[in-house]
């Protein structure tokens, strides 16, 4: 039988900075029916030949296992690691975080900031847009915070994540 | 070497012939008119022109796969490149290393809806091994060899390379490139060592081994076909082939347990459910070869050897995977074999043998030729007798008559079966079968084929015609979409909707009006000399081989069912009713 539990994944991913590289794996996985939860993707390089897509997935550890296999079987992929697999690895994400609120609530919106960290990026009379870093679970909660003080528009963007040590990929 | 200034349309011809191209199939249109004219030019290449783009894909699969080259394919851009995207999809399904060019209207009109433009390289990213859009005429012939590399190295498959009209004109630069080592793409040819000792390990301790060898080990080239026998051989194990694989062991020898998978023998899916150690080599445990996943093999200790990792753990867990070549791997194996002195368990070998001498003592392919209609069996099966002595290359259709033609045409050696397995493209056999003849030019080159199949590529006889390519049709003409039907029969109640072959045109005069001949065997007597003017006969030959309509195609395991639950017969349809699990899959 099948193992079913479902684990989460995130996974780093280095290719060839070449037009439709992206849609190549986007579109694995789509046409697999595999998960994204996030993606990010810019160059890395001096030489801006390089990207690296950070990816975080979830399935059975025989989809996991599959996915990575899929990933490095495209031609302009160079190297995939398993973050989550290889061991420890910091995960940040950034989010801007527009709050419309007046009043008492535009002071709760900047009390609640500053207990996150957020810092201010615009003001008008009648707004803020904070920018807060974190890991997903720390921008979920102040956006749920945010989000019973006023009309919120929210852009995250995606996480990114690196291992930790001295190694480098 | 020094670099050469030509026409982006010139490069293309130089790189094709520096690479040792001979044949291209294609079909000309506005968006590679540079190219049709860099073709009028030199007398290099070959280039075979199809009636449908459909068919030059196939055409290019039949040559790769009956010679182990890279097939080529030329098509212009929109309706030329969509008409080639089945063709991409099936040489990607089953490994075939295709490299095929498509037109493209300028780079500078690209995303504008202009005429005849399609998003060629978006619509076969999902179908092909790799793509390449050229914007630039410098990375022409770099592109053209690294394209030719992706599609024959690893595991092979198709490449589409497209090639905007402006860039066909443009002048470059164009040298064959030093090397063909690639930054990112670099297949594992050599196996594990660690991985390969521990795969002798098991197999040496085995009592219920199994060899289960598919296309890969044809992929490999000949040397993958000769360590599998001689592993197999040297062994005394029993060898299964999929259907990608007949011909990679020899079927005549008694090793052989035919084919396995839904259609495959009563002995070769049974050894595969009982058997306790099973090395997969070159096959990827396709849903057809494994029925009911979670009663596959339940007792076995599995080796899987792959060039692809991706193959590895999709659907089957197995013990030891190694990745690397086949022909690399196996040959490893054997010296390890003999450096550590293996011998297998004697005793348990002779009464595993016994086992599965009961279990072919069933006569599972079995078939009675009585009465006055001809059974589809029985024709193939006198078919083989007549050709047997001679080089015989067998392409296929989709449906009945296709895993007959795998049941009961024995082959001896690999790259003489040309089929469409993981796609099931009818449609496939007339067109593959153009292609292999025109590489083969002297053999015989028989399209084993339902009329339903045939009517999907007909023109392509046409250019069977023109370039005397004397292939032979041989349909086994059931009036039905034999296949359908019997599923029909199986899980909808023999409601036989859509699947009777109405208005089907008379085979013979298709045939003459093509100028090919035309034949047709009504009844059993007349089978033979059909046969064998169809043989002598110096053309093209469509026969017309009339057989019985209601036959169907067994053993079979029937979807959602385990190896070990066949039906052998009409009666056994009867008895075991297919499940609601099994209703939903294809
Ligand atoms: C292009 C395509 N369309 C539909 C199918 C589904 N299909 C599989 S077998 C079959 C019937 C084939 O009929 P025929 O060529 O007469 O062969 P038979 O089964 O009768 O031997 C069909 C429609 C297919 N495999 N390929
Ligand atoms: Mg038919």
């Amino acid at each position: 039988m099948q193992e079913q539990i479902i684990e989460r994944h995130t996974i780093a991913v280095l290719v060839d900075n070449e037009p439709g590289v992206l849609a190549r794996v986007i579109g694995l996985f789509s046409g697999r029916g595999y998960n994204i939860e996030s993606l990010t993707v810019s160059t890395v390089s001096e030489d801006k030949t390089v990207s690296r897509i950070s990816i975080v997935t979830s399935g059975t550890p025989m989809i996991i296992e599959q996915i990575k296999a899929q990933l490095d079987r495209l031609v302009p992929v160079s190297a995939v690691r398993d973050l989550t697999e290889e061991g420890e690895h910091i995960e940040r994400e950034v989010a801007l975080i527009k709050v419309a609120a007046e009043g008492p609530q535009r002071r709760e919106s900047l009390r609640i900031a500053d207990i996150f960290r957020a810092r201010v990026a615009d003001t008008t009379v009648g707004s803020f847009v904070f920018m807060v870093t974190g890991t997903q679970e720390k921008i979920d909660a102040f956006t749920e915070l945010m989000r019973a003080l006023g009309e919120v528009e929210v852009s995250r963007s995606g996480v990114v994540a690196i291992a930790r040590g001295s190694e480098v990929l | 070497m020094a670099s050469e200034r030509m026409t982006g349309a010139e490069i293309v011809i130089k790189a094709l012939v520096d690479l040792g191209v001979e044949v291209v199939f294609g079909y000309p249109g506005g968006a590679v008119l540079p190219i049709y004219d860099a073709l009028f030019k030199q007398n290099r290449l070959r280039h075979i022109l199809v009636r449908q783009e459909g068919g030059a894909v196939h055409a290019a699969e039949g040559y790769a796969r009956s010679t182990g080259k890279v097939g080529v394919v030329l098509v212009t851009s929109g309706p030329g490149a969509t008409n080639a995207v089945t063709g991409l999809t099936d040489a990607l399904m089953d490994s075939i290393p295709i490299v095929c060019l498509t037109g493209q209207v300028a780079t500078h009109l690209i995303g504008n809806d202009a005429f005849q433009e399609c998003d060629t390289t978006g619509i076969t990213r999902p179908c092909t091994k790799h793509n390449y859009l050229i914007k630039d005429v410098q990375n022409l012939g770099k592109t053209l060899h690294e394209a030719f590399y992706v599609a024959g190295s690893g595991r092979p498959g198709p490449v589409v390379v497209d090639l905007p009209k402006d860039v066909q004109f443009a002048e470059g630069d164009y040298e064959v490139p030093a090397s063909a080592e690639h930054r990112t793409y670099k297949p594992r040819v050599k196996g594990e060592p660690k991985a390969i000792e521990e795969a002798v390990a098991l197999l040496a301790n085995a009592k219920k081994p199994i060899i289960y060898a598919g296309g890969g080990v044809i992929n490999s080239g000949d040397k993958g076909s000769q360590l599998l026998t001689q592993f197999v051989r040297m062994t005394g194990y029993p060898c299964t082939l999929t259907l990608m694989g007949l011909g990679a062991y020899p079927a005549s020898d008694n090793q052989f347990l035919g084919m396995l998978g839904m259609h495959g023998t009563y002995e070769a899916n049974n050894a595969m459910h009982d058997c306790d150690v099973m090395a997969c080599i070159g096959a990827r445990f396709d849903d057809r070869v494994t029925g009911r996943l979670d009663a596959f093999a339940p007792g076995a200790k599995k080796i899987h050897i792959d060039i692809d990792p991706s193959s590895i753990n999709k659907n089957v867990r197995v013990d030891v995977p190694i990745v690397g070549d086949v022909a690399h791997v196996l040959e490893d194996i054997i010296e390890i074999w003999k450096s550590k002195q293996c011998h297998t368990d004697g005793k348990a070998l002779d009464a595993w043998w016994d086992q599965i001498a009961e279990w072919r003592s069933i006569k599972s392919l079995d078939f009675k030729q009585t009465g006055t209609i001809i059974k589809p069996q029985h024709a193939i099966r006198r078919l083989y007798e007549a050709t047997k002595d001679r080089e015989t290359y067998i392409t296929t259709e989709v449906g009945q008559h296709q895993m007959w033609a795998a049941q009961h045409f024995p082959f001896d050696k690999p790259n003489h079966w040309m089929t469409s397995g993981g796609l099931g493209t009818m449609g496939y056999g007339l067109p593959a079968a153009v292609g292999v003849q025109l590489a083969h030019p002297d053999a015989l080159v028989v399209d084993i084929a339902g009329e339903a199949s045939t009517m999907m590529n007909i023109q392509e006889l046409s250019t069977a015609m023109q370039y005397r390519a004397k292939i032979k049709v041989f349909i086994l003409n059931n009036e039905y979409m034999g296949m359908v039907r019997q599923w029909q029969e199986l899980l909808h109640g023999g409601r036989y909707s859509e699947t009777y072959s109405e208005a089907l045109p008379d085979f013979v005069k298709l045939a003459e009006a093509f100028g090919a001949v035309g034949l047709r065997a009504e009844k059993p007597d007349q089978l033979d000399d059909v046969i064998a003017e169809m043989i002598a006969t110096d053309n093209a030959v469509v026969a017309d081989i009339c057989v019985d309509p209601a036959e169907n195609c067994f053993p079979m395991i029937p979807s959602g069912a385990a190896h070990n639950d066949m039906l052998l017969g009409p009666e056994d349809e009867k008895a075991k009713p297919v499940s609601k699990d099994g209703m939903v899959l294809v």
